[in-house]
């Protein structure tokens, strides 16, 4: 596998050859984890699939809270591209806004450049407070706001002062950090700064849980909070899919954290355990085996009998539900072989699904994980920041006197991490990928399409950038952002129409007629002779 | 469905709600993808690419490619010409493409890069015999029709030549149509036996076949030999003043070609215009099979007239098809009562008003840099019986019970669409088909049983 790798980087020219390696490796089993070079800056011209800080912030963490309008501060396109093409589902709660549907920008126009946004932005709250009237708006900031000086932070204060709701300003100028990422940590550090601890609910259930890093993409939250709630437990705040302002401004209530993205959420994760005291989990509910192994974990760290109990008799009647289905999926994908490409979380969720069904991952990668997504927390101490990242704010953050509580002893804490190894910590995706199995940072499209010659996967997940190029290499691609606007893919029943899916890819007819007849039958005349449907 | 969107009517002087636009770079990609073997480069961070990329194979259900910058937050403050050349070298060395057509965003914009000074310092990296050329598209300014034509007009600024060897062809400039629309202008063309140069084709790659090999650069797209002949022709036709005027005025400054604007030849009126001037330009008689063609689609207005006659219909979109699809619906007898398009120009709220005039409809509104939020207030408070647009438009179709037919740019939620035309009397036909069997189908759809047609 080493060096079919060095034959694909052979191509590259010497400074991008010497760039590009350090972003692949071939696991080993019989090393420790080698070290992955990750969220670095992207090469020019290398065909990327990254996106920007923008669609980190707006588009990811904050744009799924569905009772805020907001706003994008920039020319049109931004606002334009992540209207309605993220599947964040959202239902309207009783009598609540929903603003999922809308699409809001100031867009700029050349006087806006010269002379300055400000007025602009200003005026567009206001209009936004005349027609809908919202508990709360988002201002998000582009690429151009950053270099001519708008400052937009001022303008949220302001408005806060003039019409009494709440005014988050993100400055996510699409330039800063290396790609979506960055995004990711500025609205993280907006949300600690400003919104959870603020909300005054009480909740008199006992086992209180908040979601984080989970986006409901073709309704993924709704199936998780269905086994969640039919357990018991009561899910305070989802952060963000399907998301409302009131819930997460109540997120400290909660008394434990569960962590589907880590990537995305991880700095709000470790914040509110300093913060308020909260422990939070690595949870996993995409695949069957990975669901029933985090709702077991979140059983042992609430050590209650009764949610024990619950915990079996819920997966015992969600497993039994689906048992049929399953063995059948099984029998019709066993043996075949994955790509995976996805952002920053998926590429790795998705192995124990595709394990599930017999399907084995033979490369994966992720656009702008960092190297404890790859390796696994331990190494942060050694991850430096470089140049390109480093002024993305890191909060500091102190113990809340007033709300911190003591969830779990330190004793306690320590003796669970034995039990439940996912407990504050994320292990990555190298160490559950299998021996000789290729991980690729920043996978490019020149790679991309060179592996699939070489290794010729069966099937392979990643976006809408790829798929059609992949598919028309006659490989089967099914979209892991979008889900090709099917789903839920999440929990019990979500693995079931992810495998049902991936069936209908593999198995359609389509795929019998690519090569027409006129290519492998003898066309003299006189020697055809009708053969009819073979297969 | 867009329960937040009231009836009262509020006039915004800032926020735009529910555009009917998006900004200058995608327009420019995916005029850059209709030159043969070229790779359209985004200069700026690498977000805007990411998604223009994204919004076009939405739209084709075909792989689209283009490089980028990949600005940080140093070049945004420095400059982005070592990113520039970075990629130039990256592209040439791995993707191989014989053109790159670089477009810019709000970022290279604001910092105000300097790209035909980068272009030129990186030339030793550009291998003998291929070319990088450069348009300006400010996403702050105009639309994405803006950065359509913008490189249109960067591409023949920097690769057309007169030398005075006339060519015997006309140059058409079809604007920002799909490629089906492009494929049924060659068959006029052909038909007519007129020999053309058209730029940008996008014929044939971003509606390519399914052949078991994914094709980097597949086999269409205008050459770029006949980009440069271009300076050589007796004539440019112009299609879409919006999409495809600066093209043809800067080939004329340059070359000496002289140029026409036409509307984009869609609906009875606009292709009677188009066949007409082109018999006129090139002496060539209008052959028989365009004339049977016409009067099929005469044929059929004359048919199904009675289901259009004075219904109210709404249509938003791109300029240059708006005008031509207003004018037709005006000939199908219905009334066009709302007209938007998203991309600002006067000019369009006066072709459009000078044609309702001489119709004699009165009471529509017609508005540029419009959008979706307005329109659907006026919905609100005037129902329409017909609404067509793109894809964004089923959102207000389902919330006020609207028949819908999909037109124009992006179509993200259909297949097939850009294998069709609605351009030349074969795409009125397709239109006239479309049309009807919205309305039909809603007649169906809320007949009784009592009521309910066998024939129609």
């Amino acid at each position: 596998m080493k060096k079919i790798v060095d034959k694909v980087l052979e191509k590259y020219p010497a400074k991008t050859f010497k760039t590009r390696k350090k972003h692949i490796i071939v696991k080993d089993d019989s090393y420790e984890i080698p070290q992955i070079e990750a969220n670095t800056r992207t090469i020019p011209g290398i065909i990327t699939n990254r996106g920007c800080c923008y669609a980190g912030c707006k588009g990811v963490v904050v744009g799924p809270i569905k009772d805020m309008v907001h706003i994008v501060h920039g020319p049109i396109g931004c606002s334009y591209y992540a209207w309605g093409t993220r599947r964040n589902k959202a239902k309207a709660e009783d009598g609540e806004d929903n603003f999922i549907q809308y699409c809001f920008s100031t867009d700029m126009q050349e006087s806006d450049i010269v002379f300055g946004g400000e007025k602009k932005l200003r005026q567009a709250i206001k209009e936004a407070m005349d027609l809908f009237n919202p508990k709360a708006i988002s201002i998000s900031a582009t690429c151009p706001v950053g270099l001519i000086g708008d400052d937009i932070n001022a303008v949220a204060a302001e408005a806060e002062k003039e019409y009494g709701i709440q005014v988050l300003a993100f400055n996510c100028e699409g330039y800063k950090g290396v790609s979506q990422s960055a995004g990711h940590h500025i609205a993280n550090n907006n949300f600690i700064k400003n919104v959870i601890g603020k909300g005054e609910r009480k909740y008199d259930k006992k086992w209180n849980i908040n979601l984080l890093g989970e986006y409901n993409i073709g309704g993924d939250t709704w199936e998780i909070e269905r086994i969640l709630k039919k357990i018991g437990y009561n899910v305070v705040a989802t952060l963000t899919g399907d998301g409302s302002i009131e819930n997460i401004r109540n997120a400290h209530k909660a008394n434990l954290n569960l962590v589907q993205c880590h990537r995305s959420i991880n700095y709000i994760a470790e914040m509110i355990e300093t913060k308020y005291g909260i422990p939070w989990v690595k949870v996993n509910f995409i695949g069957i085996d990975a669901t029933i192994q985090t709702l077991r974990d979140m059983a042992k760290i609430y050590d209650d009998p009764e949610l024990t109990k619950r915990t079996e008799e819920v997966i015992a009647e969600e497993v039994a539900a689906i048992e049929g289905e399953l063995v059948y999926l099984k029998q019709r994908l066993e043996g075949k072989t994955a790509f995976l490409y996805v952002g920053g979380s998926r590429s790795h969720h998705y192995q124990n699904l595709l394990a599930t069904f017999g399907v084995e991952t033979v490369l994966s990668g992720y656009e702008f994980a960092h190297r404890d997504d790859y390796e696994g927390r331990d190494v942060i101490p050694t991850i430096k920041p470089d140049a390109d990242s480093k002024n993305i704010e890191e909060l500091k953050v102190e113990k809340d006197e007033e709300n911190y509580r003591i969830i779990l002893s330190e004793e306690r804490y320590e003796k669970l991490k034995k039990d439940v190894p996912s407990l504050g910590n994320y292990a990555g995706l190298i160490k559950e990928s299998k021996n000789n199995n290729i991980i690729i940072d920043d996978l490019n499209h020149y790679e991309t399409e060179t592996f699939i010659k070489v290794l010729k996967p069966d099937m392979f997940f990643s976006g809408i950038k790829d798929k059609y190029a992949v598919q028309k290499m006659g490989v089967m691609s099914k979209q892991l952002h979008s889900y090709d606007y099917s789903g839920p893919y999440a929990g019990f029943k979500g693995a079931v129409i992810f495998a049902k899916d991936v069936l209908a890819g593999v198995y359609t007819p389509g795929w019998r007629y690519v090569t027409p007849p006129w290519k492998t039958e003898p066309l003299i005349e006189g020697t055809i002779e009708k053969e009819g449907a073979a297969c | 469905m867009l329960d937040k969107t009231p009836k009262e009517l509020y006039e915004r002087k800032a926020l735009r709600i529910n555009p009917a636009k998006t900004c200058q770079p995608i327009g420019a990609m995916y005029a850059a993808l209709g030159i043969h073997k070229c790779l359209p480069h985004s200069h700026g961070s690498q977000g805007c690419c990411s998604y223009h990329r994204m919004q076009l194979t939405r739209h084709f259900k075909d792989p689209i490619m283009a490089s980028t910058s990949s600005f940080t937050e140093g070049s945004s403050v420095f400059g982005g010409g070592s990113n520039l050349k970075t990629a130039i070298k990256n592209v040439f060395s791995i993707y191989e493409p014989d053109m790159i057509a670089v477009h810019t965003t709000c970022l290279s914009e604001t910092i105000g890069d300097d790209l035909r000074t980068i272009i030129s310092q990186a030339e030793s990296e550009v291998p003998e015999g291929k070319y990088v050329i450069h348009a300006n598209t400010p996403s702050y300014v105009g639309s994405h029709i803006t950065g359509f034509s913008n490189m249109i007009k960067g591409a023949v600024t920097y690769l057309s030549q007169n030398t005075g060897e006339a060519n015997g062809k006309i140059n058409v400039l079809p604007g920002f149509i799909s490629p089906g629309d492009m494929r049924e202008i060659k068959r006029i063309l052909n038909v007519m036996d007129i020999p053309f140069i058209m730029l940008p084709d996008t014929s044939e790659v971003v509606d390519t076949p399914m052949t078991g090999t994914f094709e980097m650069y597949p086999k269409g797209g205008t050459k770029i030999k006949d980009i440069i002949d271009a300076g050589n022709s007796n004539y440019t036709l112009a299609l879409g003043k919006f999409s495809s005027e600066a093209g043809a005025v800067a080939l004329e400054k340059k070359c000496k070609v002289p140029m026409e604007v036409m509307n984009i030849p869609l609906g009875i009126e606009a292709v009677d215009k188009f066949i007409t001037e082109l018999s006129k330009i090139t002496g060539k008689e209008v052959p028989y099979e365009i004339e049977e063609e016409r009067g099929q689609l005469v044929d059929l207005m004359l048919d199904s007239h009675s289901y259009f006659f004075g219904k109210k219909v709404a249509v938003f979109g791109d300029p240059d098809t708006v005008i031509s699809l207003t004018e037709f619906i005006i000939s199908l007898g219905m009334i066009p009562k709302y007209v938007v398009t998203g991309t600002p120009g006067d000019s369009f709220d006066k072709e459009i008003g000078e044609m309702l005039e001489k119709a004699g409809i009165k009471d529509s509104i017609v508005k540029n840099a419009g959008d979706l939020f307005e329109l659907h207030q006026w919905i609100k408070n005037e129902p329409v019986d017909l609404l067509i647009g793109n894809t964004y438009g089923k959102y207000i179709a389902k919330a006020e019970d609207i028949p819908f037919v999909r037109f124009g740019f992006p179509i993200l939620d259909r297949f097939a669409h850009h294998y069709f035309p609605t351009t030349g009397y074969k795409g009125a036909i397709r239109l006239v088909e479309m049309i009807a069997n919205a309305i039909m189908d809603r007649i169906d759809r809320d007949a009784e049983d009592e009521d309910f047609e066998l024939v129609m």
